[in-house]
């Protein structure tokens, strides 16, 4: 099968890199190709006999395939560890869990620092612009190449979550059920502002280079950690960042200066700093305009519930957090009455919690919950039974 | 508040096998729950507590939370066969508008609601001069949700006024078995602790 695709594989037991030679272009929403694209993904758990038991998990924006095993880079736990592990909600004991880097990422997925076929160069600006539906195209040649027709559930959070959605309008015949967390079916003017802010930021480091950094063999480091400075803010509530930090000081007494006297500044040129160390600046231009560009009712003259016409038999979850004012729970409203007025069986809890939209990575029992509810209720429709 | 198990039989029988439900106010799922088992019904639900919306998920029920008051209008109209309101029109704040909702939304409304004029909820009044409390009605008045109770023989007329037609009634009362009643009949406005109708269009 993998010859007859022009794949080859380098499969490891809990996931790899998959390679598409050229007669497996990704074709591209801009109308742009992408030859031999390359996908990283990781695996937990068995595909079982009857490959009923396969989910995929889209990560959002600033994260990776690393979901619940040690991060190559930083050392550290998985993002979803919270939910993806043993006795978790999503459990390698009864699904075969995936993930995989979305094109234009930056961990080992086809993107703007991988070098173009054509020129031997890294790609940098020359990267087509990529979306949403795009890196669900990529993922879905994936779950091709590894023998799934349909899926269990695709779950994600924030820009997971439009994958997510995006699933259920490109291949509804494919997913047995769809989760979407704090996610949105369009981003809001405020969003792509901020995006946009964070575009400016990165392009205004003189490291940056056009975009050509690597080449000359430095990155834009403090571009960088700004944007993720003002995007956290956003992830993040005003209660949660009062309740962690008020107004407390790093040191007894203030500066009279500008280095971080407050701890909340601290926390924040952490989260910067750290970032530019697993993060590189180009995909981040890239991705954040693939968020800026997704609105799935804009292709179906607004009418978002036509997006979901082929979803009728698809089993929807959508979370919202009371917090979340990145992707308010208004967005997910509008998702779930599109789907009610499509026909499909949405099921839809707004989380009361202050954490915002990080939420969904954080311990939030009642989401835990409501997810496990509602895979259990789920897999006895399926039929699924431990791997 | 739970309900008592007799009512949701009653409604049941009233469903026909197979049929689009849509449970408005379902709580944690148990009429859902028993639809899906007995009628093979295809169930929806709506709630308003985050908590009943979660147990119904951990039941693989399909439950929306949201407000009956607020939320009916985001279904299109003729999704459902039926549309259950088990005792819960008393508590939101538009039941004119709700009822008519019901309508637009499914073929059939069934609607449960206590009996304001039960002999028991007239005597407690009038003997002890405070707000009734009964089997039906537990709560006491500074913390229950029923802002809008009404007789059987209010709900007559309600339904006459928007047109609707009442195409069958059951009354229940003590744990005596459930009964088909007139649901003019004076008599039945002193005995039935509840009722549950099955409403359709009158055209």
């Amino acid at each position: 099968m993998g010859k007859e695709l022009g794949l080859q594989q380098m499969v490891g037991v809990d996931g790899g890199l998959m390679r598409f030679g050229r007669e497996r272009p990704l074709v591209l929403d801009s109308g742009a190709r992408l030859p031999e694209i390359e996908i990283a993904y990781r695996t937990y758990g068995r595909l079982n006999a009857d490959r009923s038991n396969a989910i995929l998990i889209c990560h959002p924006l600033t994260h990776d395939q690393h979901v619940a095993s040690a991060h190559p880079l930083t050392g550290k736990p998985g993002w979803w560890t919270q939910v993806v592990g043993e006795g978790r909600p999503l459990d390698p004991a009864r699904h075969f869990i995936i993930c995989s880097n979305v094109v234009g990422g930056c961990m080992g997925t086809t993107g703007p620092a991988s070098v173009d076929p054509e020129t031997g160069r890294p790609y940098a600006l020359s990267f087509p612009m990529i979306t949403i539906a795009d890196m669900v195209r990529a993922q879905a040649m994936l779950i091709d190449a590894l023998g799934i027709e349909t899926l269990f559930a695709v779950i994600g959070g924030s820009m997971g979550g439009m994958q997510a959605l995006q699933w259920a309008a490109d291949y509804p015949e494919r997913i047995f059920s769809a989760v979407a967390i704090g996610a949105s079916p369009r981003h809001s003017a405020q969003n792509i502002a901020f995006h946009e802010v964070g575009r400016q930021a990165i392009m205004a480091d003189p490291d940056w280079r056009g975009g050509d950094y690597a080449l000359a063999g430095v990155r834009p480091e403090k571009g960088l950690a700004v944007a993720r400075m003002a995007a956290h803010i956003t992830y993040l509530s005003e209660a949660a960042l009062q309740r962690k930090f008020g107004r407390e000081l790093q040191r007894d007494g203030l500066s009279w200066g500008f280095d971080a006297d407050f701890q909340v500044e601290s926390y924040l040129r952490h989260q910067g700093a750290s970032f530019v160390d697993r993060f590189d600046a180009n995909s981040y231009l890239y991705i954040t305009r693939a968020i800026d560009y997704f609105d799935l009712a804009a292709s179906r003259g607004g009418v978002l519930a036509d997006a979901f016409t082929g979803a009728r038999n698809v089993r929807f979850c959508v979370l919202s957090f009371t917090s979340d004012w990145l992707y308010p729970t208004a967005e997910s409203r509008a998702i779930v009455r599109a789907l009610t007025a499509a026909g499909a069986r949405a099921s839809f809890v707004e989380i009361d919690t202050d954490k915002g939209h990080d939420a969904f990575f954080l311990d939030e029992p009642v989401m835990h919950r409501a997810l496990n509810g509602f895979l259990e209720g789920a897999g006895q429709a399926r039929g699924l039974r431990a791997a | 508040m739970t309900e008592p198990s007799e009512s949701f039989r009653e409604i049941a029988r009233l469903v026909r096998p197979g049929a689009r439900v849509l449970d408005i106010g379902c709580g944690e799922g148990d009429l859902l729950e028993l639809l899906g088992k007995e009628k093979d019904v295809d169930g929806r639900g709506l709630e308003i507590s985050p908590r009943g919306v979660q147990a119904c998920l951990t039941r693989g029920l399909a439950v929306v939370q949201g407000d009956a008051d607020r939320d009916l209008a985001d279904f299109p109209s003729g999704t459902f066969d039926y549309a259950i309101l088990s005792q819960t029109l008393q508590q939101v704040r538009e039941p004119r508008q709700v009822l008519v909702e019901l309508l637009r939304i499914a073929r059939r409304a069934i609607v449960s609601l206590p009996n304001f004029a039960h002999w028991r909820v007239r005597f407690s009044l009038l003997l002890k001069g405070r707000m009734p409390m009964t089997a039906c009605l537990a709560e006491p008045w500074w913390s229950t949700d029923n802002i809008h109770l009404c007789t059987l023989r209010d709900f007559t007329l309600l339904c006459r006024d928007l047109d609707l037609r009442i195409e069958q009634a059951v009354a229940l009362a003590d744990g005596r078995g459930a009964r088909s009643i007139n649901p003019a009949s004076p008599v039945e406005n002193w005995r039935a602790e509840q009722a549950i109708f099955l409403l359709g269009r009158a055209s």
